[in-house]
């Protein structure tokens, strides 16, 4: 049997397996508002150990506003959201991260005025410098590119090596959860390729528990292991990436150049 | 020759106690863009708990050793002021934040104004003296009846300046906290997905910031042997001016703008006009914006986004 053959055999017992534990990050019910406008409404999702999780939706369909919901700004209006087992929808968001969850944020947001290094000192806020060589040395072989600028400031790098360091700065915490956020945004395909190879590095190599917030579909889905769609912040389709690629309706809206164009009622053209 | 000397010692001095406030200026407008007003009134109330706590030593308790009462009056000072400054981001800035840029500047000049009315009800509205201490000093220069000194009050206001001015610069950019507080001054919601307690840091700024104007406040009172319920205000916009001179948000801005200020003003006092000495001042401050925006020590922005 080739590689890729068992690499597809291992990913789905994973699925398996991962489907019957509980879930390491369950979101149920979940509505949240800017104002009085909502943002995200009802919306189910689970992320279980080690698995990847994306999330798929146009410009403006919520995505980002779940990743900070989970992180508890804006805080969720109804509904829950737990993590490990421990109901979080009410903790402030430094008591979240402080729970090993970590987030590259969109728009990467590293700090512009420190260096890469101070950036990533600042990713083991939680550990105070206990793992700092160890954990350093780890994604410095992840991302070669940042070995070689450690002293350079943050805000005079390139768009990929910024999302690079965002990604880094999130793993110095050792997380158990690793939520990313569109970290293929406005990068060229070869970035865009290394650092998606990254990603499944982590997860295969470190079982690292990976939810991915993308508007680029075709590349999210053929990562993860599962999918949701997010339309006008509600969560309308979930399954199987590999359900979902065959989906006529993403494939219209997602992944053949086409945009979803939501409707009144809130559902994508062609659903 | 020895007229200048003499003024560049007493500008320095002078300096090194603007400088002093506006450290505690510069770090909380780098941390939450906001003008602190009431940071003067801090360092005022300071004087005066320094100057209730040094009669309470010597003359109550009848301490006889001056440098023992002064190091116990600076470190009770820092801490009672800290508290100060503690409470009043906690009840009056707090609160506002999230509120609309203006809310919390018109609530620091709430504060401002509570803070000299309070003391001045609580203390009397006259000029408070304290018994003169550390008198003395060095003569440095002694020609034709105009002797230049430089007196162990001043050297000691130097002195602490200098070291303050180190530990702080140590602490920014060396320590985990400093760290922090970059960070929050970069980005507060970054900082805090990261699992940075932004209100904890905030808070301990301005701790920082009242300790520092408390040890400006205990040498302000060494210095002139009194003080006033007024004396917040003048001292204070001075220490804002330097801070901005310096580039607000750098820790060295503040105490060379604190430094320029102090030297104009005396000098000025010195060769031209007493009376015109705060025109001078204010004039190089806007000269100096107008040229350099951003201050001397002011970081341009250059990011990329």
């Amino acid at each position: 049997m080739s590689v890729a053959g068992i690499n597809v055999l291992v990913e789905e017992t994973r699925a398996r397996q991962a489907a019957a534990r509980a879930p390491l990050l369950a979101v149920r019910g979940v509505s949240a508002y800017y104002g009085s406008v909502a943002a995200l409404r009802e919306v189910d999702l689970d992320v279980a150990e080690g698995e990847i999780v994306t999330l798929i939706g146009a410009n403006g369909a919520g995505k980002s506003t779940l990743m900070m919901t989970i992180f508890g700004s804006p805080r969720a209006r109804s509904g829950s959201i737990t993590f490990a087992g421990q109901d979080i929808t009410r903790l402030q968001t430094h008591e979240i991260a402080r729970l090993n969850i970590a987030q590259s944020p969109e728009g990467r947001r590293v700090f512009p005025r420190m260096s890469v290094y101070e950036n990533l000192q600042m990713g083991a806020t939680l550990h105070a410098g206990r793992y700092f060589a160890e954990d350093l040395e780890r994604v410095c072989t992840l991302f070669p590119r940042l070995k070689e600028r450690l002293s350079q400031r943050a805000g005079t790098m390139s768009g990929g090596e910024q999302q690079m360091l965002a990604i880094a700065r999130a793993l110095m915490s050792r997380p158990k959860l690793l939520l990313l956020d569109e970290p293929s945004l406005g990068l060229a395909p070869l970035v865009v390729k290394q650092i998606f190879g990254a990603i499944r590095d982590l997860n295969i190599r470190d079982g690292m528990t990976i939810f991915l917030v993308e508007q680029n579909a075709y590349h999210a889905l053929k990562l993860a292991h599962r999918g949701y769609v997010l339309v006008n912040g509600r969560i309308t389709l979930s399954g199987p990436s590999r359900t979902l690629l065959d989906d006529p309706s993403i494939k219209a809206a997602y992944l053949e150049g086409g945009h979803p164009v939501p409707d009144a009622a809130g559902q994508p053209a062609g659903a | 020759m020895d007229v200048f000397l003499q003024q560049l010692i007493n500008g320095l001095t002078l300096g090194s106690i603007y400088g002093l406030i506006a450290i505690g200026y510069t770090m909380v407008f780098g941390i939450i863009g906001m003008v602190n007003f009431a940071h003067g009134d801090v360092f005022m109330v300071s004087s005066f708990i320094a100057l209730i706590l040094f009669l309470l030593l010597t003359t109550w308790l009848g301490l006889s050793s001056i440098a023992l009462a002064l190091l116990i009056v600076l470190v009770l000072t820092m801490a009672l002021t800290a508290l100060w400054g503690w409470a009043i981001e906690r009840v009056a800035y707090r609160p506002l934040r999230g509120s609309f840029r203006l809310a919390p500047l018109i609530s620091a000049i709430g504060v401002s104004i509570f803070l000299s009315n309070f003391v001045q009800v609580a203390q009397g509205a006259r000029n408070k003296p304290t018994p003169p201490m550390l008198n003395g000093g060095f003569t440095l220069l002694d020609q034709g009846g105009y002797a230049v000194t430089l007196s162990y009050k001043q050297c000691l206001i130097m002195a602490v300046t200098a070291v303050l001015l180190l530990g702080f610069w140590y602490l920014v950019q060396r320590t985990a906290f400093g760290r922090a507080q970059r960070a929050c001054e970069q980005d507060r919601r970054m900082a805090a997905l990261l699992g940075i307690d932004v209100d904890r840091t905030i808070s301990l700024t301005f701790v920082l910031g009242a300790a520092l104007a408390a040890v400006a406040g205990v040498l302000y009172l060494l210095y002139y042997g009194v003080v006033s319920f007024s004396d917040g205000f003048v001292p204070g916009v001075k220490a804002f001016t330097a801070a901005v001179l310096g580039g607000i948000g750098s820790l060295p801005g503040a105490v060379l703008g604190g430094l320029i200020i102090g030297l104009i003003e005396t000098f000025w006092s010195a060769y031209f006009s007493i009376e015109y000495k705060d025109v001078a001042a204010f004039s190089i401050l806007a000269i100096v914006l107008i040229f350099m925006p951003s201050g001397i020590l002011g970081r341009a922005e250059v990011e990329k986004v």
